[in-house]
């Protein structure tokens, strides 16, 4: 019997690029991807780093694949937005080595601030999108990925979601890893690589035709089948929808999509004239359904399966149930005292509850950012105004002062106090770009930097600031000072400040806010998880 | 999952607060469950719900398994962690799910009294489930880091995996050096079962 190892589907994806050769890794943490890389370091022979954010990770990922060798690039679903501009261009450059982008979206919001559906980058950025439906497809998909990626010279997206990324079910290594197949080496290829206009238009037309020759390749390929079964309707679906609906529907005819961009029309055609009614099953968006009716075939999904939140078993069965096709969900027990809720909070121990404290009682407008600390917006906090995306509290304060009027207008009652609180790796991913812009167009905002050593909120990996690198060796950490002084401010409008020293953090907020000038405030707590974890294994090694 | 004959899926739920380490026990469970030659999987949330807030992790197995979640209603087996937990995921349980609920009692942020007659209420929505006292089952064990695994040995004795499926997945997930302790954990978890009345399950 084949060996059999329970994984997540982070790890089977980490797996699968390792059996396909792949030389290099690269990402930016964000739940529900992170494992996948954390998970690839393990293995030898491949270079992983954390790259400062997703599109330099794109950028190292395709630098790589042009060079002739493989890499895997990952992100989450969010992740993508800040690596879209590399990412629509490569499909014109093309690869030479394979590139695969594992893109984790978070139906539910699980642990994100939207819930967009990134299949729609697929159709948009005209490239080849996998989606495994369990961890032994993940690793299986991955591998195809780098197959594809060659074959067609275009990177390719393998699309998970969290229920895939963080369910564990059986897998079977190769056992084997493929064999590089010669030295790496860039060569040049002005038409191919320099993306001047003209260049370009050339590249457009190469990618028309190999969209036009992957949707003939999707026709035959494997993991596009149809499942025969009988009952009066047949369903298409893929990824972890597949495996809820057959768990309702254990013989139901299905067409099961491996490939969810470019479409099998011929595939989709043949098997919607065998039924009666077509059921498209999806989660999120009717992006299937959308091209499957653009075909000209009838079908049924959105109408009555939600767009929103992750689909489950239990979901599916109550909606078919409505349509006449499934029994009654069984009743489950049922209690009517009232529960407290139990969300997630800043935990008891976190140096930086200190900073939302004083900021609650100085009622000054917080943006907020990406982070445990996002978390300060919750009782007994509330201290935070906005979230919106990685880096955005340093650029939406800048807007808000200037549209509060400060700059120009004169100081008006209560306006002008407004700070952004950003954590250490988040201003290393975009931040600093804001605080750029800050300085250049004069503005006067606070930002504080919350340093707790760590990416805490993904399960504490290094960054820019951490001065140590995926595989634990030290890196230079980014020096705030030194960062200050170049963009601009005065040695005065910079404080670095301990985070358990409440008193100096406070006179700190307060001296800042009223001085009304562009500064830097870091406030220097090491997470106590990270610390926790920190000296177990340095006893350990003691 | 609507399983008739051989075909049986067994469904367990863990539930509890985050830092619990449901993530361990479920782990050894899942293993076990693959050790035993059955397919398997399992499904939990990570990121945002570490934060003490409320999780849980499905553990499903059979012969083959789809869906990496549990149907409301479906439960053969609820293991809570916590005691007010084990209300919240009730509707995932039957009449004849096992029920084996840890007295534990984190109060939730910013709530300032644990709410009254929780263990009641479990007593008249599910009479049969039975209740464990993780300070005096520490106390049996000798160390409470073992509970989650000692508990996994109450599981044992419901699900009926051999012995030798539940050693390998332990050997596999506890930290080095810890193996014998854990086991022994485990095996002091089993025997509570089979010497006091134990949670009913639906029959295969």
């Amino acid at each position: 019997m084949k060996q059999r190892l329970m994984m997540s589907g982070n790890e089977a994806i980490a797996l699968g690029a390792y059996e396909a050769g792949v030389a290099v890794g690269a990402g930016y943490p964000g739940t529900p991807s992170t494992e996948i890389l954390e998970s690839l370091t393990g293995y030898q022979g491949v270079y992983t780093e954390w790259s400062v954010n997703e599109k330099t990770a794109l950028e190292v990922g395709l630098g790589t694949a042009l060079a002739g060798a493989r890499s895997l690039v990952t992100m989450k679903h969010v992740g993508l937005n800040v690596a879209a501009d590399p990412l629509f261009t490569s499909v014109y450059t093309g690869v030479k080595g394979g590139l695969v982008v594992v893109n984790a979206d978070d139906p539910d919001m699980h642990s994100s601030q939207n819930e967009q559906d990134n299949r729609h980058y697929a159709r948009a950025a005209k490239l080849p999108m996998l989606e495994p439906a369990d961890s032994e497809e993940a690793r299986r998909f991955t591998s195809l990925a780098f197959d594809i990626s060659e074959r067609f010279d275009t990177p390719v997206i393998l699309r998970s979601t969290t229920r895939i990324s963080h369910s564990r079910s059986p897998v079977s290594p190769s056992g084997e890893r493929r064999p590089r197949a010669d030295t790496p080496r860039f060569e040049r290829n002005l038409k191919k690589y320099v993306m001047i206009p003209a260049h370009a238009r050339a590249r457009h037309r190469a990618v028309e035709e190999r969209l036009l020759a992957l949707a003939e390749y999707a026709e035959t390929f494997t993991e596009n089948r149809i499942e025969p079964g009988r009952g009066g309707f047949g369903i298409i679906t893929s990824g972890v929808a597949y495996e809820y609906v057959r768990e309702v529907f254990p013989d139901a005819p299905i067409l099961k999509l491996g490939l969810v961009w470019p479409l099998p029309g011929k595939l989709i055609v043949r098997f919607a004239a065998e039924h009666e009614t077509l059921y498209v099953v999806e989660e999120l968006d009717p992006f299937l359904e959308t091209e499957i009716k653009a075909m000209g075939i009838k079908a049924r999904g959105k109408d009555f399966l939600p767009r929103t939140g992750e689909f489950s078993p239990g979901l599916l069965r109550r909606a078919f149930q409505a349509e006449g096709k499934t029994d009654a969900s069984a009743e489950g027990l049922r209690s009517s005292l009232r529960l407290p809720p139990r969300p997630p909070t800043l935990c008891p121990g976190c140096p930086h509850r200190t900073v939302f404290k004083i900021l609650g009682r100085l009622g000054v407008t917080v943006s907020g950012d990406i982070g445990c600390y996002t978390l300060g917006v919750l009782p007994p906090f509330q201290a935070m105004d906005t979230c919106v995306e990685m880096g955005g509290s340093v650029g939406l304060a800048q807007g808000i002062e200037i549209a509060e009027g400060i700059d120009g207008a004169g100081e008006t009652e209560g306006a002008g106090r407004t700070a952004a609180v950003i954590g250490d790796s988040t201003f290393a991913h975009s931040g600093l770009t804001g605080l750029v812009n800050a300085a250049y167009n004069g503005r006067r905002i606070l930002i504080i930097v919350l340093d707790n050593s760590t990416t805490a909120m993904t399960g504490m990996q290094p960054n820019p600031f951490s001065g140590e690198r995926i595989d634990g060796k030290p890196a230079p950490a980014v020096d705030y000072r030194t960062l200050a002084a170049a963009v601009g401010l005065a040695d005065g409008d910079v404080a670095i400040v301990d985070a358990y020293k409440p008193k100096e953090v406070e006179e700190a907020i307060e001296r800042f806010l009223s001085a009304r000038r562009l500064s830097l405030l870091v406030v220097k707590g090491p997470c106590i998880i990270w610390k926790r974890k920190r000296e177990r294994t340095t006893d350990k090694r003691g | 999952m609507q399983s008739t004959g051989q075909e049986k899926i067994w469904n367990i739920l863990m539930a509890g607060v985050g830092g619990q380490g449901i993530i361990l026990a479920s782990d050894v469970l899942a293993a076990a469950a693959l050790a035993a030659g059955f397919d398997a999987k399992k499904s939990e949330i990570h990121g945002m719900s570490q934060r003490g807030g409320s999780v849980t992790s499905h553990v499903r197995f059979g012969r083959t398994v789809h869906s990496p979640v549990i149907e409301e209603g479906c439960a053969d087996v609820l293991l809570s962690l916590e005691l007010m937990e084990t209300l919240r995921w009730l509707p995932f349980t039957h009449a004849g799910t096992g029920l084996i609920v840890s007295t534990e009692k984190i109060l939730p942020a910013n709530v300032a009294e644990y709410p009254a007659g929780i263990e009641e209420e479990i007593r008249t929505l599910a009479p049969r489930a039975r209740f464990l006292d993780p300070a005096a089952l520490a106390e049996k064990i000798g160390d409470k880091k073992y509970v989650n695994v000692a508990l996994c040995g109450v599981l044992a004795d419901i699900l009926e995996l051999p012995e030798t499926a539940w050693r390998r997945a332990i050997d596999a997930h506890v930290p080095g050096g810890t193996a014998d302790a854990n086991w022994r954990a485990f095996c002091i978890g089993r025997d509570l079962s089979s010497s006091c009345p134990g949670p009913g399950v639906s029959s295969r």
